[in-house]
């Protein structure tokens, strides 16, 4: 199911807990599993369950909480937006707006051709540099005005 | 101890109460829907949020720990303030459609609401919807009502053993859910029915049937395993609707298995039989009871007179109570027949017969959670007595540590290590090799029964130092261990482990009224499943269809040589009427009064609890008759409670076995090819009422249970795969499934109509593809 070099990966994060607590690796595990399949597919999240000896909806609570795991594949690029309430008085929320008619998605949905996803976010802890973008999960953008998302957009395209 | 102070009164606690406990000490409610006395500490409902004095802001009761000189208010302005807020947001998304929910008059929701919630809601936005789950035939849903209390995953979690459920999403948009796809598949899982504080989880076989205040509320007892589960049965017009626990703390605290649940429907299956019956020249004929009554005897007696009492057996379901049996036995002896017996599911009597005292649990059920090493051999144990197993997993909790012997390493939803799997022609051996070890461990003598013990393993060697290393201990005999066909060299094996290691022996045999039969002395010289081997004459069959013996073709073969059969049972199954010719309407248990003897001991009378349907009649009234009919003294019996004071005089108790039987050996097995077979008896079909139950027949453990179960190995020599039709034994086809928990060379198929055909319930089979 899983590479060699991901359960490697998981198991690294195993031993960081007691014996007995594999269960704690479960956020690790979940992130590792992803980014080698891409997005969670409810046999990806079963697989980790039985890796970790723990019921599958017990890692489902964990991959449904959070909302940089993916339970829908997603596309190349996947652009997560604040609109918590300070991003949302800073502009967050027009942000959005503007991403949804520049890429012609909703929240949640993905370009036909597969290049990006958009999706609705939670504080990510930066409400100074409203509004804020993360960008597969691991790139910050701040101060997202609409010339730095069209620079953004161009940039992934080009990738 | 804790002093303290709840509205002004004074109550002193434990160290480690809440403010809940101490609140609950004084007799004072705070209202509450996450709480539950058997669950842990959620505090997510916030519906008991209290003032506590000093405290900045409200706190929630449950989840307080009391201290001294603690002044808590539950119903302050400030108190009753909070709780109204949190009513508020309760309701904000709870639909208002109690008028068609089956909550509606037992909902803590509504109750609550009248006290805290508002006539009106200031919420005018859109409410939350909520998708349905399918949680499988015996729980319907309502989500969108959930309020998120999360008692059904705790319970579930602690008290099954297994988190089949849990909270997914976040926020607004969480929502109660079993992994996707899957249904909700522990034999507890009623329990969360009763546990959801509002109409998120209702009762599907009960759903629409009537509304609570309707229901006409009696007692009654379980006769569906040996557990003793007290239940309140709910009905309406004389028809049983619903079945609850009765929160009774040294039996089934405030739970119920699956099977105590549902098994109802089965009592109003299409062949309950309402009139007696008599066949004339092949046809059944409707006849009044007086009739009927003359033709049984008459049957009987011309086969006494013409072949001798001898050629009678009497053969009863562990499931009749203790005054059935008391009279059976009575009538039986009377007459001098040849058996009479309650074991359809059992071969060798020798056990019971030299042991004299009578096998039981060895201990009450509290007592279970104070032992620190438990064994057990030969046990479905999950199946068998699901509230056994629960209080077996609770004391696991607190460090009990359990091994077992067994056929089939079933998943018992707590740890059991070191664990043995030996398929039945290896059982007691390996059983020996476990009283060898633990022999030598204590460094005593190897008792002779073990003296031909191979040198022990390092399992059986583990095994054995666990049972020597604990203070309290126990070793636990299964039904399917006192099935085998050497159950009296297991139990002779068994007693000398219990008398190394000190242990206490104790039994499990099945049948809600195992223990009962055994006082009343309803257990004859060969058990009922061993008498088939021979058949009788006449047979005189009380609450027994031959689908409850562990081999249902030769009870079938027996009855149709048989001259006579005379059925007293609660339904004309197909089976009794190809084979009987006389059937008399006999209640079941919730239409007569009775008596059950637990496992532990208790003996639980009960009383009927609607009119008996149609015509029929108690059978104890109807073995009193046939007494009278047959001019037998001791059948003047003027109630129930009479029979039960002649069938359990004072000091009973006493007989209860303290040890085992010695000196038994082993048969040798016949060696031959093939697959030996696991005759676990199915948990939905052990008796004539569930095996009519729609809703137990639907779950996926009934389904699982009805395909033939093979190591993977074994199917890999067969050249079978999962899913495969395969023939086992003579002419019975089934389901392969692959299962890594029963041992090579072995098939577990088991004792059900799907593989009656199969042959003796501990043959040795042949297996291939179909």
């Amino acid at each position: 199911m899983l590479s060699q070099d991901s359960l490697a990966k998981i198991d690294r994060e195993i031993a960081k807990y007691p014996e007995g607590q594999k269960r704690s690796a479960v956020m690790a595990a979940l992130r590792i599993a992803q980014e080698e399949k891409g997005w969670l597919a409810p046999e990806t999240i079963e697989f980790v369950a039985g890796y970790l000896e723990i019921p599958p909806v017990a890692a489902y609570e964990v991959a449904s909480f959070y909302n940089m795991y993916d339970l829908e594949p997603v596309g190349k690029h996947k652009i997560t937006v604040c609109t918590n309430l300070p991003c949302a008085l800073s502009g967050g929320v027009h942000a959005a707006e503007y991403l949804k008619e520049k890429l012609g998605i909703d929240f949640g949905e993905t370009t036909p051709d597969g290049l990006f996803t958009l999706k609705e976010g939670e504080c990510m802890g930066a409400c100074g540099d409203a509004p804020v973008m993360l960008v597969n999960n691991h790139h910050m953008c701040s101060w997202m005005t609409k010339e730095k998302i069209d620079q953004l957009i161009e940039q992934l395209r080009a990738k | 101890m804790l002093e303290l102070e709840i509205d002004g009164k004074p109550v002193q606690v434990d160290d480690g109460s809440t403010v809940m406990d101490a609140a609950k000490k004084l007799g004072i409610y705070i209202p509450h829907f996450c709480y539950h006395k058997k669950l842990s500490i959620a505090a997510n409902c916030r519906m008991c949020l209290v003032q506590v004095e000093k405290a900045p802001k409200p706190l929630p009761a449950c989840a307080t720990p009391a201290t001294n000189g603690m002044k808590v208010y539950t119903h302050s302005p400030a108190a009753v303030k909070a709780q109204k807020g949190v009513m508020e947001f309760l309701l904000i998304n709870h639909p208002l459609d109690c008028p068609i929910c089956d909550q509606g008059g037992e909902c803590q929701l509504q109750d609550l609401a009248v006290g805290y919630g508002q006539s009106a809601s200031r919420y005018d936005e859109e409410k939350r919807v909520v998708h349905e789950k399918d949680l499988g035939p015996l729980v319907q849903t309502f989500m969108t009502r959930c309020i998120n209390c999360t008692r059904c995953v705790r319970f579930l979690d602690e008290i099954g053993g297994y988190q089949e459920m849990g909270q997914a999403f976040r926020g607004e948009r969480a929502e109660i859910m079993p992994f996707l796809g899957r249904t909700i598949d522990s034999e507890l899982s009623g329990n969360i029915i009763d546990l959801c504080p509002v109409g998120a989880l209702t009762s599907k076989p009960f759903l629409y049937r009537a509304r609570t205040w309707e229901l006409t509320r009696r007692r009654s007892v379980s006769p569906h395993d040996g557990f003793g589960s007290n239940l309140i049965v709910q009905s309406r017009h004389d028809v049983v609707k619903r079945v609850l626990p009765l929160d009774t703390e040294a039996i089934n605290e405030c739970w119920l298995s699956d099977r105590d649940r549902f098994a109802y429907p089965g009592l109003e299956a299409a062949d309950r039989l309402t009139t007696p019956l008599v066949k004339r020249d092949g046809q059944w004929v409707e006849v009044d009871w007086a009739t009927a009554l003359e033709v049984a005897v008459n049957r009987l007696k011309s086969v006494i007179d013409e072949e001798g009492a001898r050629q009678v057996a009497f053969l009863a379901h562990p499931m009749a109570t203790v005054e059935e049996l008391h009279l059976l036995k009575r009538l039986g002896e009377a007459l001098g027949v040849g058996l009479v017996d309650a074991r359809p599911d059992r071969l060798d009597a020798r056990a019971d017969a030299a042991r004299g005292a009578v096998a039981w649990l060895g201990m009450e059920y509290a007592d279970v959670a104070a032992l620190d090493r438990l064994f057990v051999i030969g046990s479905a144990l999950r199946q068998d007595l699901p509230l056994l197993a629960h209080r077996v997993r609770q004391a696991a909790k607190r460090g009990l540590e359990v091994a077992a012997l067994d056929f089939v390493a079933d998943d018992w939803r707590l740890p059991v290590a070191p664990r043995l799997v030996a398929k039945p022609s290896e059982f007691v051996a390996r059983l020996a090799a476990v009283v060898r070890a633990a022999a030598e461990a204590k460094g005593v003598a190897v008792p002779s029964a073990a003296g031909e013990a191979a040198a022990p393993n390092e399992a059986e060697r583990a095994i054995a130092r666990q049972l020597l290393s604990g203070e309290r201990r126990a070793i636990w005999l299964g039904a399917l261990a006192l099935a085998h066909p050497d159950a009296a060299a297991i139990e002779s094996l068994a007693t000398e482990l219990a008398q190394i290691s000190g242990a206490t022996l104790g039994w499990l045999p099945a049948g809600a009224n195992a223990v009962g039969a055994q006082l009343v002395g309803a257990i004859g010289a060969e058990t009922a499943l061993a008498s088939l081997a021979q058949p009788r004459s006449a047979y005189l069959l009380l609450h027994l269809e031959p689908e409850d013996f562990a081999d249902e073709m030769a009870a079938q073969a027996a009855f149709e040589r048989a001259r006579t059969v005379v059925a007293l049972t609660s339904y004309a199954g197909e089976a009794l009427r190809a084979r009987a010719d006389v059937l008399l309407p006999v209640a079941p248990f919730t239409e007569t009064s009775g008596t059950f003897v637990n496992l532990a001991g208790m003996a639980q009378s009960f009383t009927a609890v609607v009119r008996p349907k149609g015509e029929t009649r108690p059978a104890w009234k109807v073995l009193r008759a046939l007494g009278a009919m047959l001019e037998l003294q001791g059948f003047a019996q003027q109630s129930s409670e009479e029979v039960t004071a002649e069938a359990l005089p004072s000091g009973w108790q006493t007989r209860l076995a303290r040890t085992g039987v010695s000196g038994f050996s082993a048969a040798t097995w016949p060696s031959g090819e093939g697959v030996e077979r696991i005759p676990l008896v199915h948990p939905y079909a052990r008796d004539p009422i569930v095996r009519r139950s729609p809703p137990l027949q639907q779950t996926a453990e009934a389904r699982r249970l009805r395909m033939a179960r093979l190591h993977p190995d074994t199917a890999r020599a067969l050249n079978v795969a999962e899913g495969d039709r395969i023939g086992v034994g003579m002419g019975c086809v089934a389901e392969a499934a692959l299962d890594a928990g029963v041992p090579p060379g072995a098939v577990l198929l088991a004792c059900d109509e799907t593989f009656a055909r199969a042959g003796h319930p501990w043959a040795v089979l042949t297996v291939e593809r179909a």
